[in-house]
């Protein structure tokens, strides 16, 4: 068996000005042609404004097992989310 | 025929020819990444084929479809150059290919841009934008497999030997084409290979690929007098059914 | 279905009080609907019950490219070549996810290909079946991808995350696949005299093979019991053999197709159709690789891979020679 391309992982961001999602992997040779074969595997719908990619090797990953001590904190801090806050109906919409 | 029909039959048979012999791969490429593009690239070129086809039969006025001209007409009223006609061989050949006509294609395109002829403008402006990206496409792999590993360049190599002499068909004008560029329809074929020629050493260099010296040209498939032998057999596959069950709606 | 009759650990489902305290908080999760993503620890069965499944799935996409890109270059109008393209496309581009989803539990695509080529991994037998009319396009779509659908739709529930997200990408692209495929049967069937005897020779020849992608009944075993517990199987075979059945003898009687089978009809007391069972001996057959297409279909994939290993290597050689261009120039 002779050697594999490397696995890429896709980001792409979307028509709507979101910020890039992960969208899949995929394997290339280089980062060239990682660009290239995520336009057509992965915006085969038109699904793609702006494509990010990344070896797969990479990336490095939260333990789940961390995920009390990373996450917690910010778990507590409930007055990060707009619904934490009542706004009378009749201030309108915020 | 008007030189509008008959350009239009030029463009619309290069795009039909070419994006069946690639749709062939469906199923079969060295991996699955390229396996998508190159039906990314026939679907491309399918939907170009309406278009062109399209327009042909409009203008012709006989009450035709694109379909109609794609799958009842025989060998000898076809109108692509030979280069798109010619088998896939490996993926080596048909990625050489593509490029050799992807290059050309782009250059005339954007010369349609500005053609007088309004339905040819707007047809370019679209194709563009595809045949821009399969040439991306096709020259970085010409260029990846030319400068790859021993074996690969050395397919390229014999790929680019047994496809060149059908690239100067391209370039050559019969009257047809010289009524078209007087109509202001298209540009002057010949205009276009110096700046075809430029490209094509400046791949092939950092591909690490001979030109040939030989500039021979095979000819005689843009002009319908003599297509290859490759035509008639891809003909009897695509128009099988239509051929078989004439009037039958599909 | 496009993995039938893959095998877990055979152990059967453990207990709880067998279970040991990592086992018992993954099943724990499992019940809460908590996705198991590929760093969470899992039970080595579900690891290689998934590889199995997913591998199976992937394969199946793959060779499933085949029976449909038989008709590619015949399709009658450019309407109907360029859709039929872009399904065939959809699949080389479904493997493509399935096998990326693999690949987050450990093991490459590359070794998932060998296992196909080899014969030493299986793909859905449905794909061992020859297409021999341009209405069998029509019956493939919609009732080989109808099946699939009905398996896949509740396998976006699966439990492994990777999984999961493949199936709800590939559950929203494959939407189109299944009404391409009617909108031809309804084309063919209202057509010429000799349409209507293709069409009615493609449902001949597709119905019983459609039931078998369901797999054998299931009731009785202890694969599909582990599987069922851990989610990565969410019906019975039954279940959706039934529901198969339920939904597409209606769509026949609209087109004027007879299904073919004699013992099909109505069940007030169940809610469903009575059917005919399909000849499980043909399908054991086929899946030992005696169908009527396994050579051809392995030996399309091989010659695919073989004849492509210059442009994978090519392609790698020269990626690796630019980066050591570029790092010397640095």
């Amino acid at each position: 068996m002779s050697k594999e391309w490397p696995l890429w992982e896709i980001f792409i961001r979307g028509q709507h000005g979101l910020s890039h999602r992960h969208v899949g992997s995929l394997h290339a040779p280089d980062a060239e042609m990682a660009i290239k074969n995520a336009r057509d595997v992965y915006t085969r719908r038109n699904e793609g404004q702006s494509i990010w990619v990344v070896e797969a090797k990479h990336i490095s990953a939260s333990n789940p097992s961390d995920k009390g001590p990373m996450y917690e904190p910010s778990e507590s801090k409930v007055y990060r989310h707009p619904t934490f806050f009542d706004i009378p109906e009749d201030v309108g919409a915020m | 025929m008007s030189a509008l029909f008959e350009f239009c039959l030029r463009m619309g048979d290069n795009t039909l020819v070419l994006g069946h012999r690639v749709s062939e791969w469906c199923g079969h490429a060295p991996v699955l990444e390229e396996d998508i593009a190159l039906a990314n690239t026939a679907l491309d070129l399918i939907g170009q084929t309406q278009l062109w086809l399209g327009l042909a039969a409009e203008v012709q006025g006989e009450g035709k479809s694109a379909d109609d001209l794609a799958f009842l007409r025989d060998a000898w009223d076809f109108r692509n150059a030979l280069l798109c006609e010619l088998p896939n061989g490996d993926f080596g050949q048909t990625l050489m290919r593509q490029y050799l006509f992807d290059e050309w294609h782009c250059m005339m395109l954007n010369a349609l841009r500005s053609s007088t002829e309004k339905r040819v403008s707007d047809i370019a402006d679209k194709a563009i934008k595809e045949a821009s990206y399969h040439l991306e496409r096709s020259r970085d792999t010409v260029i990846g497999l030319g400068d790859g590993t021993t074996e690969s360049h050395a397919r390229m190599q014999a790929a680019l030997d047994y496809l060149y002499p059908y690239v100067g068909e391209l370039f050559v004008a019969d009257g047809h084409d010289e009524a078209a560029t007087k109509a202001g329809i298209a540009p002057d074929l010949a205009s276009l290979r110096d700046g075809y020629d430029a490209a094509l050493s400046a791949t092939m260099a950092a591909a690490m690929l001979t030109i040939p010296d030989d500039k021979f040209a095979h000819k005689g498939g843009r002009t319908g007098r003599m297509h290859t032998e490759h035509l008639g057999h891809m003909l009897t596959q695509m128009q099988w059914l239509q051929r078989a069950y004439p009037g039958a709606s599909w | 279905m496009y993995a039938q009759m893959v095998k877990s650990t055979g152990e059967g489902v453990k207990s709880r009080d067998e279970m040991s305290p990592e086992e018992a908080a993954f099943q724990d999760r499992i019940d809460q609907d908590i996705k198991i993503e590929p760093k969470d620890w899992m039970p080595e069965g579900y690891r290689k019950t998934l590889i199995r499944q997913i591998g199976q799935h992937a394969h199946s996409e793959i060779v499933g490219q085949l029976p449909e890109g038989n008709w590619i270059t015949r399709a009658p109008t450019l309407e109907r070549k360029a859709i039929l393209l872009a399904k065939v496309q959809d699949e080389a581009g479904h493997g493509l996810y399935l096998y990326c989803a693999a690949e987050t539990l450990g093991v490459s695509r590359d070794e998932l290909t060998e296992d196909l080529l080899s014969g030493r991994m299986k793909y859905s037998s449905i794909f061992n079946y020859p297409t021999l009319n341009w209405a069998d396009m029509g019956a493939v779509g919609w009732l080989v991808d109808g099946a699939a659908i009905m398996n896949q739709v509740p396998l976006q529930r699966t439990s492994f995350g990777p999984y999961s997200r493949a199936m709800i990408r590939i559950c929203k692209e494959e939407s189109f696949h299944q009404r391409q495929g009617y909108d031809i049967m309804m084309k063919m069937a209202q057509g010429t005299e000799a349409q209507k005897k293709m069409a009615q020779d493609a449902l001949n020849r597709t119905w019983y093979p459609a039931l078998m992608m369901f797999g054998p009944s299931d009731k009785d075993s202890v694969h599909s019991a582990q599987s069922l517990a851990w989610k990565i199987k969410i019906d019975t075979n039954d279940e959706l053999r039934q529901r198969f059945v339920d939904q597409t003898v209606p769509q026949a009687e609209y087109l004027g197709l007879t299904i073919p089978d004699e013992n099909l009809k109505w069940n007030d007391e169940k809610g469903g159709y009575d059917f005919s069972q399909p000849d499980w001996e043909e399908f054991f057959d086929v899946v030992r690789g005696n169908g009527p297409c396994n050579v051809d279909r392995l030996a399309a994939r091989n010659k695919a891979w073989d004849d492509g290993a210059w442009v994978r290597d090519g392609l790698l050689a020269h990626a690796e020679k630019r980066a050591a261009r570029k790092t010397a120039a640095e």
